[in-house]
Order: C-alpha cells, then structure tokens, then sequence
C-alpha cells in the first residue's frame, strides 16, 4: 500500500528523518508513534507530498508519488490544525473541496454523524476549535478512499464525538482500508491501532503489534511500554 | 487552477477590504473629474498616486493573503491539486481582484464623465493599463518574498522594504548618478535605468503619452524619441511582461520545492 524506502529529511541543520523504511500493508489501522518532534508529522506529510524529502523514494498504491498529484486522489488527509478560510461558510467550504476533489454524497450522512447541521450557515472563523475540527473529520471522511491518513483526530472532541469517530474509524476498517494514525492519546491507540509503528530520533524504532511491544519491553501495559522507550532512550 | 483561482476571487471580493480600495479609486476619480473640470490634469495627478499606492498596496495585499492563508493553502495542497495551480491560482485571484477595484473604481466616473467622447480615452486606457501591470507584478513579487520567507513579520518587512526602494530609494540613486556623471553622456544610461524598475517605466510611459515631456528637458527629449513611438511603446510593454513573467516563474520554481 505504501512504500518507504531511505527516508531522509532535513530542516536546515535539523535532521528530522534519517533513513526511514517502512511498509504498510493494505488494510488495518496502523498508529505511528513517537516523542515530540520525532518525525511523525514530517513522515505523513512526505507521503502526501507536501515535504520534499532529501533522500529516499515512496510509492503509494504502486505510484511513484515524485512530481505527482493524481494519487492524492486515493487519500484522505485530516491535517493537525484545522485553520479553515475565516469568512467562508461551513457548506461552502464543504461544497469547495467537493469541487475540487469529486462529487460524493456522503457528506450529509457524517453533518449527521457529526451533529454540526446547525453549524452548517456559519462562518468557519466563528466555530470552536472542536466543531472546526468535526468540520475537518467530514471533509476528510467523505470521500471514499483507500487510504486515510489522520494527524492527531482526537484534538478538541467531546467524549461522545470521540466514541463516533472510533465508530467512524472501526466501520472504515471494515470496509477493508488502511488507516494511518499519529496521536497521543495512548488509550484511543491501543483501543483503535491494529499495528503501531515508533518513531525515535528519525529513524523507525519499532514495528509490530501492542502485544510484541509489551513482550518486548517487559511491560504490563501499553502506556509504561512506551514510556520504557522513552526513558530508556533518554527522549 | 482555474477553480482555484475562482475561490480566491470570491473569497477577496467578499472581503472588506476590496471594497475600501475600490471606494478609494471610485472617489478619487469622482473628486478629480467633478471638482477639477480639467481631464488631462486628473490623468496626472490620478498616475501620481497610481504610481505609488498601486504597489504598495499590490505588495501588501500579496504578502498578507499569502499568509493569512497558509493554512487553507495546506488543505490544498493533500488534495488532489498541483501545486503550480494552487499557488498560481491564488496569485492570479488576488491581482485579477486587486485590478478590477482599480479598473472599476476608476473607469466608473470616467464613464460618467464622458469618456467616450472625449479625446483622453488614449491616456485613460494607457493610465489602466500600466496600473494593472503593476498590480500584477507586485503581487507577483510580494508572493515571491512570502514563500521565501516563514516569518511573517520578515516577509512583511521586506514586502515594505522593496516597496521602499523601487517607489523612492531607485529614483535618489538614479538621480544622484545621473549628477555624479553628468559630464558625460546619460541618454542611454537613464534610459536602461528607467527600463529597470517598473514604476520608473510606468511614469515615464505616461508622462510622454500627456505630452509634457518638454518640461524634462534634453533627458525628456530623448525620451520621447525613444517612448514616444511605436517601437519604445513595444519595448516598454515587453519589459513590463518581462517584469510579469519572471517573478511568476519564481512562483512555480519555489512552490515546488517548497515544504509545507
């Protein structure tokens, strides 16, 4: 599904990713954790295309993503801030990126989903930071594409917008996609995350499954497990 | 990019602040054309201001909309977009917006006042043109320096700062050159000067178009051979395109290399 190969990135002086290879199979929710500023952000946004790497190659559905937009068609992208045009409506943003992406009637079964009908006429510079970000979860889920990447979805949300998008997440599992995840939230990753993939000091530190890393790291449960790494490695 | 270019558009001209420049121009004209009576005297003191307010405000317009959009633009660009399109779109929507406030705010009270009837329609249009030109290119350039630069209160610094120093410091130097070596033949020399900075070229096109270039003396004089006919006209334009097409270029250089 996606192929990294030799990933290097680097930011000014700042080497944010040195070497990193990784390969996600089709279908499963995959977590990709990892210390502040390891790496997790730059690693999803290189394989949208919107880091340049220094170094490396990634190959999303057999496309080669070098000086290519077309695949994009084939990912869903909730970005980590939901920063929307202030004096846009919310249904005018939704019908904006319907145009520009494709027709999908979808979006009214998640403004459902979501609660956010009565947000609907509203200018997206006077909504909340989590109704911005339950405008940024439809936008994202609307088109049914094989491959979603989510960067922090939790950010914002009530506990009960929080069950739906697990919902939401799992029912998409179903249908047989593969989902890319960062987030902190250690529960809301060991509840949702089939395979968790960590990120230390830009290099890919440990893939597997909770239980391998629990066995691992002689932990009993996941958050010490991750925490061991941590403080074993001095991050 | 002609969708994106669509959205951008819409979106400034639902904004405050298109409608204020516009209003600008439109009592501007109205001010000069009404209360004046003399057409050839409103074209001259409209280029004036033209002359300075339209890069300024070309340059501050850009470099804000490119940040105040930023996030949007990350939307953007995870969709299914190139990103020449994304940035030349957004490019094109703020000058294509910014110029018709000018265009409009201008050509309304001209209108009104008869313009069609009148034998200044030449100095008009030419007032028109070279205004949006120079929308055109310093947007461009403001774009340029805001994807060249992260900081917003540098880029804005620098936005200011070139503004600066085409619209007034140029002119010192070019002038104080001209001084140093006067001794020696300029004609050429001021003429390439004039060629290389847009607003230099703007005035000089307009002023030899009204006709006054007899008080520039001999400078004005060679000028006129040379801006005056069709030839000098050709090559002014070339070198305003000029202008146009090589920032643009750096648009689409550096967005693609840019990370986001």
């Amino acid at each position: 599904m996606v192929i990294i190969e030799n990933l290097h990135k680097k930011f000014g002086k700042n080497q944010v990713l040195s070497g990193v290879d990784l390969t996600i199979n089709e279908g499963g929710i995959f977590a990709v954790l990892g210390p502040n500023g390891s790496g997790k952000t730059t690693l999803i946004k290189s394989v949208l295309g919107m880091v340049i790497p220094n170094k490396g190659n990634i190959t999303v559905l057999g496309e080669n993503i070098k000086k290519n937009s077309e695949y994009r068609h084939k990912i869903d992208y909730l970005p980590q801030i939901a920063n929307f045009p202030s004096n846009l409506k919310v249904k005018e943003l939704i019908k904006m990126i319907k145009d520009l992406r494709k027709p999908t009637t979808e979006d009214k079964r998640l403004i459902e989903l979501f609660k956010i009908e009565s947000f609907l006429d509203k200018k997206l510079g006077q909504l909340s930071g989590g109704t911005k970000q339950k405008v940024n979860l439809v936008l994202t889920f609307m088109f049914d594409s094989p491959l979603i990447i989510l960067d922090e979805p939790t950010t914002g949300l009530d506990p009960i917008s929080l069950i739906r998008l697990k919902d939401l997440i799992k029912a998409e599992k179903a249908k047989g996609k593969t989902i890319l995840i960062t987030s902190h939230i250690m529960s809301f990753v060991e509840e949702v995350s089939d395979e968790i993939v960590f990120i230390l000091e830009g290099k890919i530190y440990f893939k597997g499954s909770i239980q391998e890393l629990k066995t691992k790291t002689q932990q009993p449960d996941f958050e010490h497990a991750i925490a061991s790494i941590l403080s074993d490695n001095h991050a | 990019m002609l969708k994106i270019l669509k959205y951008s558009f819409y979106d400034l001209m639902r904004s405050r602040w298109s409608y204020v420049y516009f209003a600008f121009y439109f009592l501007l004209g109205i001010v000069l054309l009404f209360l004046n009576n003399d057409l050839s005297k409103a074209v001259i003191t409209l280029m004036n201001v033209i002359i300075v307010l339209v890069p300024l405000i070309g340059t501050i317009f850009g470099v804000m909309y490119y940040y105040n959009n930023k996030e949007f633009t990350e939307l953007l660009l995870a969709q299914p977009l190139k990103r020449s399109s994304i940035f030349l779109g957004q490019y094109l929507g703020v000058a294509i917006s910014l110029s018709m406030s000018l265009i409009l705010g201008l050509g309304i009270p001209f209108v009104f006042y008869g313009l069609f009837e009148s034998s200044a329609i030449w100095d008009f249009s030419l007032l028109i043109i070279t205004g949006t030109f120079l929308t055109l290119i310093f947007t461009a350039l403001a774009f340029n320096i805001a994807l060249s630069n992260e900081n917003k209160i540098k880029g804005f610094g620098y936005a200011i700062l070139l503004w600066l120093f085409l619209a007034i410091i140029y002119d010192g130097l070019f002038l104080m050159t001209l001084i140093m070596f006067e001794d020696y033949p300029l004609d050429k020399l001021s003429l390439i000067g004039t060629m290389l900075n847009p607003i230099d070229l703007s005035r000089t096109l307009i002023l030899l178009k009204l006709d006054i270039s007899a008080l520039l003396g001999y400078t004005g004089a060679v000028f006129k051979q040379f801006f005056g006919t069709s030839f000098g006209l050709i090559v002014s334009f070339i070198m305003l395109s000029v202008w146009v097409l090589l920032p643009v270029s750096r648009i689409i250089f550096k967005s693609k290399k840019k990370d986001f």
